[in-house]
């Protein structure tokens, strides 16, 4: 059977796919996130040397996985349109960099919660936490710099390069731990296994797929608004059921 | 209950996190939602606009 992927590469047909899928991913995110929460609040243990407090990390490493694969994703769409100028993947890309930013910036804010009961202070300058912190800065750069552009293609072509270079930063991020002496711990889910108890990690994967599947919604409906914004005056929206 | 929520010390930490987390959801799907209202509304208002001319 020939699938034509080219077909959701179509803004018109996009818009449809998306639309109907939004709701899906919205509610299956809250049926996760329920299970998730309940898994590492009442059947997870408390940890031996960390106490109740290690609990924020079922919304830490999320946060922190999602912040980095959504910047990756971005600057691959983004790239995309600079590279075969689809419209729709610049448009995918301006509507990812929000809700990355927010995750990134939610990455931070826990860990300093985290921070302060386990190594006495908020913030240090420590490589994890920084390059981490720069990750939150090329998203709201991504982000100005798209928007202070008037003409759509010119600003998705300069917010791309921008996207494209900062990428260099999310592989310093994940491999910082290693590279430098830092504060922040290890991992401690590897490539090769984790010393993690079975019920913490239902808690911690649950959590990550509850927030991806979160993602997946607010990003589909955001680029439903950023196509009708940047395709009208076409023959398709303003046939829409919706704008009549 | 109280024990529950006082999480041996750690409440405030544990909740400050989970607190801002539920803010940024509920906050951000709003938005989305917002956004989508006003995009559509724009939408009538140029047709209502082109098709007075």
């Amino acid at each position: 059977m020939a699938i034509n992927w080219f077909k959701y590469s179509a803004p018109s047909t996009f818009y449809e796919l998306a639309g109907k899928l939004a709701p899906w991913f919205a509610w299956s995110s809250a049926i996760l996130f329920v299970i998730g929460f309940y898994i590492g609040f009442f059947v997870a243990p408390t940890d031996a040397t960390q106490g109740e407090a290690y609990r924020i990390m079922f919304i830490h490493v999320p946060a922190s996985i999602l912040s980095m694969f959504i910047y990756l994703i971005m600057a691959g769409y983004a790239a995309l349109g600079l590279v075969f100028n689809t419209r729709l993947s610049s448009m995918m890309a301006t509507a990812l960099a929000p809700t990355g930013a927010l995750f990134a910036f939610l990455s931070l804010w826990t860990g300093a919660l985290w921070g302060k009961p386990m190594w006495g202070a908020w913030w240090v300058w420590d490589a994890r936490l920084t390059s981490e912190l720069i990750l939150l800065f090329l998203y709201i750069g991504f982000i100005a710099l798209h928007s202070s552009i008037d003409d759509p293609r010119r600003a998705d072509r300069a917010a791309a390069l921008l996207a494209i270079v900062g990428s260099v930063n999310v592989p310093i991020i994940y491999f910082s731990v290693k590279w430098w002496n830092t504060l922040h711990q290890g991992s401690t889910i590897k490539f090769t296994g984790t010393s993690m108890h079975a019920a913490m990690q239902q808690a911690m994967w649950s959590m990550v797929v509850a927030c991806w599947l979160y993602a997946i919604a607010v990003v589909l409906t955001r680029v439903r608004s950023i196509i009708l914004e940047r395709e009208r005056g076409t023959q398709w929206v303003s046939e829409l059921e919706e704008t009549k | 209950m109280s024990d529950f929520f006082a999480m041996n010390g750690y409440g405030f930490y544990i909740w400050g996190s989970y607190g801002l987390a539920l803010l940024i959801a509920i906050v951000e799907t709003a938005m989305v939602r917002h956004k989508r209202k006003i995009t559509l509304q724009q939408l009538r208002l140029m047709r209502d606009a082109g098709e007075e001319e």
